[in-house]
């Protein structure tokens, strides 16, 4: 008893600096947004600041982000749900590998490697080099909404495959066997078993996905060169250019809010789901 | 015909023989168990029958058709994992009609099938149930169930009472007689627990290093082994180096002791195999040799004793207590002593003696 009450302490005192940076990390900072984002310039009590996401400039960044972020989401977990299934059943070595790669890219500064693909697909890039020199048509796609989804794909792609991979190796060999002993074939074994078992890693997979999509503004600014507005870009320019400190955090209100309203859509889905795949 | 033909089976993992040229007929409405330590071969044979493995070599038949080849959702019987594999994203009903809703079943049908299982495992009402809420032996049941809603000719128990308690296993396994008595049903069980195989069981196959050791009823098994290796490894024995003097003479540790067992020839070193709880012990000078008590353990209804005599330790159970020192007599009864032919290569030794 006065052994594990002493245990408890020790527990406590060792989760002291991590409770200390929550609160001087993340909880003062988000009073100090909230404070801003409520008052004006001089200080005093004021909702403009949230009511102007629905100008239109701001309303549109906001719409463009949200699907951007959902495509990126999809095109993520539509690469990384077959991914996990190959992972699964390949041998334990070739398993290794492969994980490696597809973690390999987290090793590298995500600025960086988003760059190096503003160098790739620029008009007189790598990619269009090589496509002239076959003599196929050129891609034209560097400042497009299409390039801000590749770079979000390519970017937070590891973060789907991760857990759905993690998800689906836990997945006990004997139930699928459990599967077609009961007559299931390949389809139904995959729709009844494997999906449903999954989606605990799908749920976070798109949640790590979808997040930082939606906020990103570093991949629009460096692969739309200024013309896709996203979101971000326009909290970020008020922030350093417009140096209205106010509207900035006022819109990142309103982002959070989105965020836990659509964190809030994937749990109810995900519990709807988990239902109805039954 | 019988309903089930293992023929040649040979199969190998990793360079290493599991199997070789195995063969085993599986009649209907028969409790067959396969017994044998961990690495006989035992799961391998049930998962090849299951179709979760293709043996290297030789056929798998079912009622005279080749089922070598054939999809395990394709094949008529079911199998009851060991670690039960139910779906836990499922509740008990809908475990239970898994297989059901497979293969297109009414709705109406359906849920008289769930119903009618669950009253069969004795767990009337657990529709709803969820997995995690279950014992392992609830556990165990509903696997059972999920599988027999299915109607297999076959039923495939992969040690499904491998991780209960004493108690429940034992309550499991008269569940078992009497499910598979209900059923009418082949059931082929897989073990390494001998007293499971002894209770349940039709027919026992005593298995090792991917060969049948013996195969026969449990009474067969446990009163003539073949073999030292079923003599062993189907509860505690003596096996003892002797030489068949004559018929019905065997001479053991330098006593002669009078025996039933003829056609061994004369002076032909065999192998004798006494039960424990045959060894009658009594006051020296009254038995056929004496020795000395070196150890004496109670183990529930009788007192389990060593006794030195002739230079070989003999393993005793009596109900009655002798101390450790005694000098006391040993001796058995002509028709409980059983005498085998000593391997004759060192193949057939190899097997013999490896555990």
């Amino acid at each position: 008893m006065t052994n594990s009450g002493k245990n408890r302490n020790l527990k406590r005192i060792f989760s002291g600096p991590f409770l200390a940076f929550i609160l001087c990390g993340t909880l003062v900072p988000m009073g100090v947004i909230a404070y801003y984002g409520l008052t004006d310039r001089s200080g005093a009590f004021t909702l403009s600041n949230i009511v102007a996401i629905a100008t239109r400039s701001h309303a549109q960044a906001l719409g463009l982000s949200l699907g951007l972020a959902l495509i990126s989401t999809i095109i993520c977990l539509l690469l990384a749900f077959p991914l996990g299934l190959i992972l699964k059943d390949s041998k334990l070595g070739r398993k290794g590998f492969m994980v490696f790669v597809f973690i390999l890219p987290m090793w590298m500064n995500f600025l960086l490697r988003t760059m190096a693909w503003q160098v790739l697909l620029e008009r007189n890039g790598i990619i269009n080099l090589a496509l002239k020199a076959l003599g196929l048509p050129l891609l034209d796609i560097i400042n497009t909404p299409a390039a801000v989804v590749l770079g979000m794909v390519y970017d937070y792609l590891p973060f789907m495959v991760l857990p759905i991979y993690n998800a689906m190796i836990k997945i006990d060999n004997s139930l699928i066997e459990a599967a077609y002993d009961l007559g299931a074939g390949k389809t139904a074994v995959l729709r009844k078993v494997i999906l449903p078992l999954s989606v605990p890693g799908i749920v976070s997979g798109i949640t790590m996905v979808f997040v930082p999509s939606l906020t990103t503004f570093a991949i629009s600014t460096m692969l739309g060169g200024g013309k896709v507005n996203l979101i971000g870009n326009i909290i970020e320019q008020e922030f350093t250019v417009s140096s209205n400190w106010n509207l900035g955090a006022g819109l990142s209100l309103v982002m959070m809010v989105f965020i836990i309203i659509s964190m809030a859509l994937i749990e109810k889905f995900d519990r709807e789901g988990e239902a109805s795949v039954i | 015909m019988a309903l089930i033909e293992l023929i040649d089976i040979s199969k190998s993992f990793d360079g290493e023989l599991v199997l070789d040229e195995f063969n085993l007929k599986i009649e209907e409405n028969e409790f067959i168990t396969l017994l044998g330590p961990s690495g006989c071969g035992k799961t391998t044979t049930l998962r090849i029958l299951g179709g979760f493995e293709t043996p290297d070599t030789g056929r798998v038949m079912f009622q005279g058709e080749d089922i070598t080849n054939l999809a395990p959702n394709k094949r008529q019987l079911n199998t009851v994992f060991q670690k039960y594999a139910l779906f836990p994203h499922m509740n008990i009903a809908e475990n239970i009609a898994f297989g059901l809703k497979i293969s297109g079943k009414s709705k109406d049908y359906i849920n008289d099938k769930i119903k009618y299982a669950l009253k069969l495992v004795n767990l009337t009402g657990y529709e709803k149930r969820s997995v995690d809420s279950l014992s392992g032996g609830q556990q165990q049941r509903i696997a059972i169930a999920r599988a027999i809603v299915n109607e297999p000719r076959v039923l495939l128990l992969d040690e499904p009472l491998g991780a209960l308690d004493l108690k429940l296993r034992q309550e499991m396994q008269y569940e078992l007689i009497r499910l598979k008595n209900e059923l009418g049903i082949t059931f082929l069980y897989v073990t390494h627990d001998q007293e499971e195989a002894l209770t349940m069981s039709d027919k026992v196959v005593v298995m090792n290093q991917g060969y049948i050791q013996q195969m026969g009823t449990p009474e067969e098994i446990y009163n003539e082994p073949e073999n030292a290796f079923v003599a062993d490894f189907i509860g505690d024995s003596n096996i003892i180096d002797g030489i068949m003097l004559e018929d019905r003479v065997v001479k053991i540790c330098g006593a002669v002791f009078p025996c039933i067992d003829e056609g061994f020839g004369r002076n032909k070193p065999v192998d004798v195999v006494i039960r424990p709880e045959d060894i009658i012990i009594g006051k020296p000078g009254q038995g056929i040799m004496d020795g000395v008590v070196t150890s004496n353990v109670f183990i529930g209804v009788h007192y389990e004793m060593c006794i030195q005599a002739g230079g070989f330790e003999w393993l005793a159970q009596n109900t009655t207590s002798y101390p450790v020192g005694t000098r006391v007599s040993i001796g058995v009864t002509p028709e409980n002593i059983q005498i085998m032919h000593k391997p004759q290569s060192e193949d057939e030794e190899a097997i013999s003696l490896d555990d």
